[in-house]
């Protein structure tokens, strides 16, 4: 049986298209796009008219945390693909920091196995160290073989500048990409918030933006010298933005990334103790909110990701200090980057590069696209469409984000993955 | 009047008029420990549970005689001898004692916003008695109570806080209440101990001690937790008295009649010298004596109606 979608807004900024359209799927691919296209009188054909609705290729989310195996009490990869499929997400990339351990092929081959009962596609990031201990090299030949698209200690930083630079130049032997989570451990030292104004006023402890940007600067340093491109992880100070900026400029092999919450909140947020305010890197002041919304506007950050971080109660609904860093994000994502295209920062075509091209040029990832003969891989957007964030609708296993409540303008209301159709927003 | 929140949970949410309603009542209450017999039957049947999760003697004491001249029931639970070492969240402790009726629970927590999570979570009364470096609204308000009873007024008047203003939840209170109240705030000590943007908390900064003291009506001494923060936050004993303690050669350029102020305990002979604290105008034994009356109003305006 195909699938016709009907007067849809088809927008495909690497393809260059962008004008109204008919869809035709047939068989996991895309048979045609054209006007009024006709389907042929024989086969039974499931119509959606998506007037008025944006037609993008599948967007993927390369920065996600699906906490299995090891945590499923928080979210399973089930789970999280339905949280990604409701967000408009037909591919996520998933953390290294499960219980084990994703650092050997056996675990990526656990992960891509269990990921055959997702109903969205699922890309494995495997550690670069052993246990995520910054000491010994993974065996990366055997991760990428397995399936890994990419490298990271997501959570942390090899605090060893010759450990991470032999990471770098054994990644480069295979082609991997690494992803960096920058943030120099000696000097955020139990930090808990952004350092500045609201952390004097609350006596919490203290991250300095500096503790971020020491470390982009040296993994920068590093890649220069290297020779292998790293793709910094949820920037979130200006001085990050000013230093990629600057790297991009001289031709430094540099991408990067942020998280919808780094160009919403600001560490204002944090004042009422709220733990879902609490993720790391903290929430910053606003001029650093000012410098990320520049830094995606000018390209300097290529991919908007969500650090999908889901927590249960028990590390949530305690003290500010001992709470668990993260929130989750998967489902508010889009609407949260379409608050920017309302607001000038991004147009519609850059914002969905940010979540589709971008992403898969850092991960190297074979993307669906919007053209016949592709994967039938296509989320449909309604920009408009206006709703609150329901605890109780939530797809995700946990429910820690401190968007609970907030309306939101724009939703995906069909995500389609190899033509079928994943998820179908009930109104 | 009355105050406007089921709690005290800092004096960020104190008005004006709130504070002085307070300052007020404990005038009224001191009278009460100044008597022969040191009791009035305010809060007769009433069961108040003090909850430290840090160690104090001498909040925890003020609190225990003021519900007691009150004729109030005082619970003390500490966090060694309650059901923290056995894992129970600080939520789950809450409703335990919630359980069993309290009209007011005081706590203090080594984790600042810690009192906000039981008020949010309880319908009883939640006083903050001391969480992390945030608050510790009775300890500014009895201070203020002290500045006023020398000095009539609290508007007007300069403050000098000096010391570890950074981890202080004292210093943090008293500069909101005093900024509230009309009081102008100077601080001083090592740029270890300074928050980032400190001038953002309403207060002027002045780096040297010598400089800091002048013109000042009060001068408030910090503790210093020698224990913890020795080599890292400053070298020694020796250099932190010599830049940052209060001697009487430092006290030439304050005012004659400055007064000196100081939490407790002190450190004799590192943030303030033995010589000094014997001075006319220290008044830091007052600090203490008005801290029960302090908490007998708070006691008395969060429970007694």
């Amino acid at each position: 049986m195909g699938l016709l979608i009907r007067n849809a807004r088809a927008l495909d900024p690497s393809e260059g298209l962008d004008e109204t359209l008919d869809i035709f799927i047939q068989d996991g691919r895309i048979r045609a796009l054209g006007r009024d296209i006709e389907t042929g009188s024989g086969d039974a054909c499931e119509v959606i008219d998506a007037t008025g609705l944006i037609a993008a290729p599948g967007l993927i989310d390369m920065h996600t945390h699906l906490r299995e195996p090891g945590q499923e009490y928080k979210e399973t990869i089930a789970s999280g693909a339905r949280a990604a499929a409701a967000g408009g997400f037909t591919a996520v990339a998933c953390m290294a920091n499960t219980k084990p351990v994703n650092d050997n092929a056996s675990t990526t081959r656990y992960i891509i196995e269990r990921a055959r009962e997702a109903c969205v596609r699922v890309l494995p990031v495997a550690a670069l160290t052993v246990g995520l201990q910054g000491t010994a090299l993974t065996e990366m030949g055997d991760l990428k073989a397995a399936g890994a698209v990419a490298l990271s200690d997501d959570g942390r930083s090899i605090a060893d500048a010759q450990v991470m630079r032999l990471a770098l130049e054994y990644a480069r032997s295979f082609e991997i990409p690494v992803l960096c989570h920058c943030e120099d451990a000696s000097l955020s030292v139990g930090g808990v918030m952004h350092e500045g104004t609201v952390s004097a006023v609350l006596g919490l402890r203290a991250i300095a933006p500096t503790a971020e940007e020491l470390i982009v600067q040296r993994d920068i340093a590093l890649a220069e010298w290297t020779g292998h491109c790293v793709h910094i992880q949820h920037v979130s100070t200006a001085g990050s933005v000013r230093i990629i900026r600057d790297a991009k400029a001289r031709g430094v092999r540099v991408t990067a990334e942020t998280a919808p919450h780094y160009f919403t909140l600001t560490d204002e947020a944090v004042r009422g103790f709220d733990t879902n305010t609490k993720m790391n890197p903290p929430l910053r002041g606003a001029p650093d909110v000012a410098a990320i919304k520049q830094g995606l506007s000018d390209g300097t950050i290529d991919v908007i990701a969500s650090d999908h971080a889901p927590h249960s109660s028990l590390e949530k609904d305690v003290e500010f200090d001992y709470a668990a860093f993260g929130i989750i994000g998967l489902e508010t994502m889009l609407p949260l980057t379409l608050a920017l295209v309302r607001e000038g920062v991004l147009t519609l075509p850059q914002a969905i590069e940010k979540f589709t091209c971008n992403p898969a040029a850092v991960l190297g990832y074979e993307r669906a696209r919007l053209k016949a003969g592709s994967a039938a891989d296509i989320t449909l957007i309604d920009p408009g469409m206006l709703w609150t964030l329901d605890r109780a609708r939530l797809h995700s296993l946990s429910s820690n984000t401190p968007f609970l409540g907030h309306t939101f303008t724009g939703r995906a209301l069909y995500t389609i993955v190899g033509g079928s159709v994943v998820h179908k927003h009930q109104v | 009047m009355e105050l406007s929140h089921k709690d005290l949970l800092g004096i960020e949410q104190l008005t004006a008029q709130e504070i002085s309603l307070i300052l007020d009542t404990a005038v009224s209450m001191k009278e009460v420990s100044a008597r022969e017999i040191k009791k009035v039957p305010t809060l007769r049947g009433k069961t108040i549970i003090s909850l430290f999760y840090e160690p104090s003697t001498r909040t925890r004491t003020s609190f225990e005689i003021a519900g007691k001249r009150l004729s109030a029931d005082v619970v003390n639970i500490s966090a060694s001898s309650s059901s923290v070492v056995k894992g129970e969240t600080l939520e789950d402790t809450g409703r335990n004692l919630q359980a069993m009726n309290p009209d007011l629970l005081i706590v203090r927590h080594g984790c600042a916003g810690a009192p906000k999570l039981l008020a949010d979570a309880l319908p009883t009364a939640v006083i903050n008695a001391g969480d992390g470096a945030h608050e510790h609204p009775t300890q500014a308000l009895l201070d203020a109570f002290t500045i006023r009873e020398r000095l009539e007024t609290l508007a007007g008047r300069s403050v000098l806080i000096v010391g570890d203003i950074l981890h202080s939840r004292v210093a943090r209170s008293n500069i909101l209440l005093l900024n509230k109240m009309g009081a102008t705030v100077r601080v001083c000590g090592p740029g270890t101990m300074m928050p980032r943007c400190v001038e953002h908390l309403g207060v002027e900064y002045a780096p040297r001690l010598a400089d800091a003291v002048r013109d000042v009506d009060v001068i408030m001494m910090l503790r210093i937790q020698k224990e913890r923060q020795q080599g890292t936050r400053f070298p020694n004993e020796r250099e932190y008295a010599r830049f940052f303690g209060l001697n009487r050669a430092v006290l030439r350029h304050a005012r004659k009649d400055v007064l000196i102020m100081h939490p407790g305990p002190v450190n004799r002979g590192v943030e303030i010298s033995p010589d000094v604290m014997s001075l006319p105008y220290s008044i830091i034994l007052d600090q203490v004596t008005n801290g029960v009356a302090i908490r007998m109003a708070l006691m008395y305006l969060l429970t007694g109606k």
